[in-house]
């Protein structure tokens, strides 16, 4: 049964596959942060098919607008050469392939196996005034609340750390030395001299 | 309306991606980023799809701290290789033997 719905999700998640795949293939690093943001869109199209408005938003507007970009200026930064990913990979990929079936075929059996399937969900249709936004609001600011000042003290954390690490102090800039303003004796700043003492 | 678990399978395919990404890539550091967003990506695809079909929304609130986490760990690690770069003109992995343990 192929409904727009349908048809929707299958555009998309194969956009998301292919542009996944050409993530970690591509050679260029620049090429690979294109194409994650290409995933994150069509992710974020998901997301809006599983009614989750305001997180499909949230990635477009902080990943892609905020995460990539931060990606792309330290790659521009960077001056990476080109990507010598391909040495060594033909011994490596029979065992990458078999690692990476192994790992979506237990999924797949998992989400597919008969007594744990989740399949059977009742999916009760979405009213018509549904918010999403103030759903998600009335649960993040009353059971969640104290995590999600926790989560405002990760952001700032980070921001101080980034800005901390990457900082150079500026060689000519007059900064003041606190310890030796502090160490500082009368002595040294004030000389008493003779009143007519042509000195 | 779409079964839940072609939502999974399909995060179940970008998991598998980013894994083997980090596999493929691991020469690279930013692309080993990349590919942990990838993963992160598809964790969140999992935690929407179940917080839609069991009509909870703690779910999305996951999403939205695991969304902030991987911000703060985007920001710090960028930042850990534009001063591993300052310092040593490269970030290839291989020549990280500064600590030989």
């Amino acid at each position: 049964m192929i409904t727009p719905l349908y048809l929707i999700f299958y555009f998309f998640s194969a956009l998301a596959v292919f542009s996944g795949v050409m993530v970690i293939a591509s050679g260029s690093a620049m090429r690979s942060v294109l194409f994650l943001v290409l995933t994150f869109f069509s992710m974020s199209a998901l997301w809006l098919l599983l009614n989750a408005e305001f997180l499909a938003l949230i990635l477009v507007l902080v990943y892609v607008g905020a995460v990539m970009t931060l990606f792309l200026f330290v790659l521009m930064m960077l001056r990476t050469s080109a990507m010598r990913w391909r040495e060594g990979l033909a011994r490596y990929l029979p065992w990458i392939g078999l690692l990476v079936l192994m790992l979506i075929g237990v999924l797949a059996m998992i989400l597919t196996k008969e007594p744990v399937s989740l399949i059977m969900f009742r999916v009760l249709p979405v009213a018509a005034d549904y918010n999403n936004l103030a759903d998600l609001g009335s649960v993040l600011y009353t059971s969640y609340v104290y995590p999600f000042e926790l989560a405002a003290v990760i952001l700032l954390m980070a921001m101080v750390a980034a800005i901390a690490l990457t900082r150079t102090p500026a060689a000519f800039s007059k900064t003041q030395n606190p310890h030796q303003q502090m160490a500082v004796k009368v002595r040294d700043r004030l000389k008493l001299i003779k009143d007519g003492d042509t000195q | 309306m779409i079964p839940e678990s072609y939502f999974l399978f399909v995060s179940a395919l970008l998991f598998g991606l980013g894994v083997a990404g980090i596999i493929i890539n691991r020469k690279n550091l930013i692309t080993v980023l990349m590919s942990i967003e990838l993963i992160l990506l598809s964790v969140n695809t999992n935690f929407i799809t179940f917080s839609y079909f069991l009509h909870n929304t703690v779910g999305q609130v996951f999403v939205f701290f695991i969304l902030t986490v991987a911000a703060a760990e985007a920001a710090i690690g960028l930042a850990i290789l534009v001063i591993l770069f300052r310092e040593r003109g490269n970030i290839e992995v291989d020549q990280l033997n500064t600590l030989r343990g």
